[in-house]
């Protein structure tokens, strides 16, 4: 019983600790622009495959996988860069037309930095392949991981930028529901887009594992008994494994939320992102760039979805399709996990990710399988009713 | 101020004009379902690729049912529901189990035994128009309807505490217990001897899976992950065209009334709807009532449609969203809006699915324009409303056509410059479907009649001008 | 007069924030036909009394008689039934409805519809449509907005809305009528004619009016008592003539007389 338990709970916090990276990014954008970004799932998808065309990239796939995908890596790189030079230029040219002067070079620097970044970091990891191929015996799994992992969280927010400021950027200021459907608009152009032949295809694929792997300890457990007389008195019970590719996975997630947290009580940035989620306008009279402010925001979003997007597919390797039912679901709990925290509230979206990590896994271990998402859904209803605004979110009375 | 009662006593009509002006649409409703049934069915069925018409008309109408009733909740209250297709996999569900089960105990099988009225078998000529299969299945429309609302009534009592994105949150959540608890419940039953001799069991073991002793209640059946299949299929142009008129009737007549402005008021200012007496949870209860019986209905329509397969799966939140859409592009609140919007959504990705095939579409195009045209002419002039607006009817028919033939262009020059790279645009509908909806909300963020309808003086400001 | 039995009687009414005591032991009186003005600096409490008095807040103690009936703790639809309307500071329109529409909504409370009637459309729907229908434009054409029923009430003038807003509030049929600086942002002359309106209002519905207003000449000339809070309480009350030379309102207003004689 005692394993059990243990087993479960590890399981629990492994996912957990990753819907909690998910519902961060919901819970950061809704905390700033009040509004469900339904997307956000997609870019965590998004990540997980990036991840997989980057481990194909760097030569860590089945034999002839990796021909197909790498050109296409480069060709979603290239398409992705080649977005953001049109909107920028179209932008530029409305901002023209209208006369309202110069363009202003300063927002778009931090995005060109990210787009320099993010090509480096491919580089960095045509480089290893290079190398890799040159001598195949070098073990550099440890560190292709690690730059997959940079790789993946580099493209994200890049494409976090681009959606925000071709998509939303638009509609700020617009009815809530209109930016909703935006986003579900989004929603599907990135789910479609993952399906086709030229992205990431229909079939469903193993991603190679990358992270080091062996047991690091084994908890409980016991050997058979073995009576006198040569009979099995009680049989051998199975331990926990501590898996070497759990601590890893967990800590990564452990260590980001720490670095968020840091970065959004600690920085001026994050006090900025605080200013502008509790009143924007007033925000903006007291000189803080809302714009870039909301445009980091997206970016730190996605980076943390593709981060949890390479750990899923670190613990769970059989990827699906982009638009498969499993993921929607999958981001489904993480904005669930987000909800029942407190929607806006940081530290909530990592309570709530690890409050629905556990629910789901004890409720599937304990009770049954079959309803493991009806313990989810079921504790978002039950917390709402009680505290309606999630664990440790705060109402704001309308002024009348 | 008892005289408003005083006032509207005088103020009554006849009882003979009354009865005529409430009844007069509902007969026209069955009336030309009926004629569309008898008369245009026939006809389509003897056009090449007339069955994929008859069933884009289907579709076209289980949506604006769905676009319609939504709109109540989400256009008219201003509540935010993302749960619409969990009603009508209430609805659905019902629908099936009562017309499956209830065939199979009546008949031994599920096959249809349908009327005239509810066939749409083109070899299938009934000798006449209504059938015991009929009445099964009238009653599984409205018993599903009546869960439907059922579970609308659970559903709203939440709207009392949660306002905005957390209420949409509890209804998705609501929607997605449900796909659980249908996909958990076991497989359909085939022995009609089974069902004849089936006990009726308590609740507890609605979805218990079936034990070697162990048998499921019949009713509770629901055919799990894989879907119910071997539903007779009733749905016809006929149900489809009735259920349709008489939802846009309910709506349009709850809009024009007290109940009307009491949702709109909700969702333009609540504080001051209470301020003015509107008791507001007990309307926003109400307006997710109404909306899930219709949904329910539109379940139990779409569960006895030719080429569907009832499953949870389907009916899950994403079809929640296709219906969100409709109802925004549309307009919040207008219900001629969301009709257009669901009609035009049903159509998009069915035209882009082989874009080049758009030439087909151009008479039925033109039909519906000109119909549309001609309908919002004769309810302008009815409503005593200056005749020029037809200019503008012609003129937004004239932009249609104009953006069709465009579209077709681009379709041909697309296709021209896409095949030396390989592409497939079949491919390609979803994203250009996606983008188009991203374009619309930064376009025109009102959807396409705001809060108006299509035959509202306000909304053709320039025309009105003109006369 | 004073044997007239009191419409609306408020004892001891409290509401407090958190830490911060928004309105304080507040009592008022009001009998039939009485046209009272409440005044007092900003932030001093005057719309929490009207948001108590309303329903929107409830109070923390106290007592609220409407004709006799206790409103305390009642939700604000069934204080607008038992006959107490408002309009508010910052306007709460139904922007997107006609004009005429937001009147018709108004007369909801005296209405008796139900859902079968309205989609069966029986006679007495019918009837009754066409009361409201009557009734609504009535008002309009008092309140000067019959040409602009159709429009959506966003896109009125402010002043209008500001009319609008007293419109849809007797669409109501109140017995007591509570107006929420009705006079703001409009301009002299539709400030004079908003006291003339008032005026007709009281006499033509017979309601009982209690007025926040910031405008001294209007409330001065149309009210014939005015209670004057500050911070939460009650500092005098009296007629217009008495207020305007109490120094407890003068110092409300404007602080306290230093020795050298200024403001401080």
């Amino acid at each position: 019983m005692f394993e059990k338990f243990l087993q479960t709970l590890m399981d629990a916090i492994a996912v957990g600790s990753l819907y909690a990276l998910i519902a961060l990014g919901y819970t950061m954008v809704y905390g700033i622009l009040k509004f469900i970004n339904f997307a956000h799932s997609d870019v965590f998808v998004l990540g997980a495959w990036i991840s997989f065309s980057g481990a194909i990239a760097t030569g860590w796939g089945a034999p002839g996988s990796h021909a197909v995908v790498a050109r296409w890596v480069w060709g979603g790189l290239f398409l992705l860069t080649a977005a953001f030079v049109v909107a920028t230029v179209v932008e530029f040219a409305l901002k023209r037309a209208r006369g309202e002067g110069s363009f202003h070079i300063r927002q778009t620097r931090y995005a060109g930095e990210l787009a320099l970044m993010t090509a480096w970091g491919w580089a960095a990891m045509a480089l290893l392949q290079a190398s890799r191929q040159a001598n195949s015996a070098m073990g550099l799994k440890v560190v292709s991981g690690f730059l997959i992992l940079l790789c993946a969280m580099l493209t994200c927010g890049l494409v976090g930028f681009t959606l925000e400021r071709v998509a939303y950027r638009p509609l700020r200021g617009a009815p809530r529901l209109n930016v909703l459907i935006t986003a579900i608009g989004v929603s599907l152009f990135l789910q479609n887009a993952g399906q086709l032949d030229h992205m990431f295809g229909t079939r469903p694929t193993r991603m190679p594992s990358l992270l080091p792997d062996h047991v690091l300890t084994e908890i409980g457990g016991a050997a058979a008994r073995i009576g006198p007389d040569g009979s099995e008195i009680a049989p051998s019970r199975q331990g926990v494994q501590v898996r070497l590719v759990d601590v890893i996975g967990a800590g990564t997630a452990v260590v980001l939320m720490i670095c968020l947290d840091w970065l959004v009580f600690r920085t001026k940035m994050g006090r900025a992102m605080r200013a502008v989620s509790f009143n924007e306008k007033t925000a903006a009279l007291m000189g803080i760039p809302v714009d870039r402010v909301i445009s980091f925001t997206f970016v730190l979003g996605a980076m943390l979805a593709a981060a949890a997007g390479f750990l899923y597919s670190m613990k769970y390797p059989g990827l699906n399709q982009s638009a498969a039912p499993v993921w929607v679901l999958l981001g489904l709990k993480a904005f669930v996990a987000a909800v029942v925290g407190g929607i806006g509230n940081v530290r909530g979206a990592m309570l709530g990710g690890m409050l629905i990590g556990l629910i789901e896994f004890f409720g599937a271990a304990y009770l049954s399988t079959d309803f493991r998402d009806v313990y989810v859904f079921g504790l978002l209803i039950l917390v709402l009713l009680v505290r309606p605004s999630g664990l440790l979110g705060s109402t704001v009375a309308e002024k009348v | 101020m008892s005289s408003l009662h005083d006032k509207a006593r005088q103020l009554r009509p006849g009882i003979g004009a009354a009865t005529l002006s409430s009844a007069w649409p509902v007969l026209g409703v069955v009336l030309l379902a009926v004629a569309l049934q008898l008369v245009i069915k026939p006809l389509l069925s003897g056009v090449a690729g007339g069955d994929f018409y008859s069933k884009v008309i289907l579709d076209i109408g289980i949506n604006v049912v769905l676009a319609v009733s939504l709109t109540m909740v989400n256009g008219f209250t201003g509540q935010f529901s993302i749960g619409h297709a969990a009603f009508m996999a209430v609805g659905g569900y019902t629908g099936a189990g009562i017309v499956y089960y209830g065939s199979m105990y009546a008949y031994g099988d599920p096959a249809a035994r349908a009327g005239a009225l509810s066939t749409m078998l083109t070899d299938h000529h009934p000798g006449v128009l209504f059938t015991g299969g009929d009445a099964l299945y009238v009653t599984a429309l409205v018993a599903g309807g009546l869960v439907a609302a059922a579970c609308g009534f659970v559903v709203g009592l939440p709207s009392l505490r949660l306002k905005g994105d957390y209420l949409a949150i509890v209804t998705l959540g609501f929607g997605e217990i449900l796909r659980v608890l249908i996909q958990q419940s076991s497989d359909v039953s085939y022995e009609a001897d089974e069902v004849r001799a089936a006990p009726l069991v308590g609740l507890a073991q609605l979805f218990e899976r079936p034990r070697a002793d162990w048998q499921a209640p019949v009713w509770a059946r629901l055919g799990g992950p894989l879907g119910f299949s071997g539903l007779p299929f009733y749905t016809s142009l006929f149900w489809v065209f009735t259920v349709t008129g008489l939802t846009l009737l309910v709506a349009y007549r709850l809009k024009q009334s007290t109940f009307g402005r009491a949702f709109l008021s909700i969702r333009e200012d609540e504080i001051a709807a209470e301020a003015m007496g509107v008791n507001t949870t007990r309307y926003k209860v109400w307006a997710f009532v109404i909306s899930a019986f219709f949904a329910g209905v539109a379940g139990a329509l779409f569960a006895h449609t030719t080429g569907v397969q009832l499953s949870a799966q389907e009916l899950g939140f994403q079809k929640s969203f296709d219906i969100i859409i409709m109802v925004v592009l549309g307009g919040m609140g207008s219900i001629s809006g969301a009709a257009i919007a669901a009609a035009a959504v049903t159509m998009l990705p069915e035209i882009l699915r082989d874009p080049t095939k758009l030439v087909q579409w151009f008479p039925g195009i033109l039909v519906l324009t000109l119909a549309c045209a001609i309908a919002a002419w004769i309810v302008r002039a009815v409503r005593g409303v200056t005749a020029k607006p037809l200019w503008a009817a012609a003129g937004g028919g004239a932009a249609v056509i104009a953006l069709t033939a465009l579209g077709y262009t681009a379709v041909v020059v697309s296709r021209w410059i896409g095949h030396p790279l390989d592409i497939k645009l079949g491919d390609y509908r979803m994203l250009i479907f996606a983008l188009s909806l991203i374009l619309m909300m930064i376009l025109r963020p009102q959807g396409l009649f705001g809060v108006r309808e299509i035959w509202d003086k306000a909304l053709w400001p320039k025309a009105g001008r003109k006369g | 007069m004073p044997s007239d039995p009191a419409i609306l009687e408020v004892k001891g009414l409290c509401k407090s924030f958190g830490g911060l005591k928004a309105v304080q032991d507040f009592s008022l009186t009001l009998r039939k036909g009485d046209l009272k003005g409440l005044i007092g600096p900003n932030g001093a409490g005057k719309t929490t009394v009207f948001n108590l008095l309303t329903g929107v807040y409830k109070a923390d103690s106290g007592v609220a008689l409407l004709q006799g009936r206790s409103i305390r703790g009642l939700r604000p639809f069934r204080i607008a039934a038992a006959g107490m309307a408002r309009t508010f500071q910052n306007i709460r329109l139904f922007g997107a409805l006609s004009v005429l529409d937001n009147v018709k909504l108004a007369c909801h409370v005296r209405t008796e519809h139900t859902m079968a009637g309205t989609i069966l459309r029986t006679r007495w729907h019918y009837g009754e449509e066409r009361a409201i229908d009557a009734r609504a434009r009535e008002l309009l054409t008092l309140f000067d907005l019959a040409d602009r029923a159709d429009e959506q009430a966003m896109n009125l003038p402010y002043g209008d809305q500001r009319r609008l807003e007293i419109a849809r509030a007797l669409a109501t049929g109140p017995t007591v009528l509570l107006l929420d600086e009705p006079a703001a942002g409009m301009n002299t002359q539709e400030k004079i004619e908003l006291r003339e309106l008032i005026r007709r209002v009281r006499s033509e519905f017979g309601v009982t009016i209690l007025l926040i207003e910031h405008d001294m000449g209007v409330v001065m000339d149309i009210c014939e008592r005015i209670t004057v809070l500050d911070y939460g309480v009650i500092i005098a009350e009296g007629p217009p003539d008495q207020i305007q030379n109490d120094p407890k309102v003068i110092e409300a207003y404007l602080g306290e007389p230093t020795p050298a004689g200024g403001i401080a």
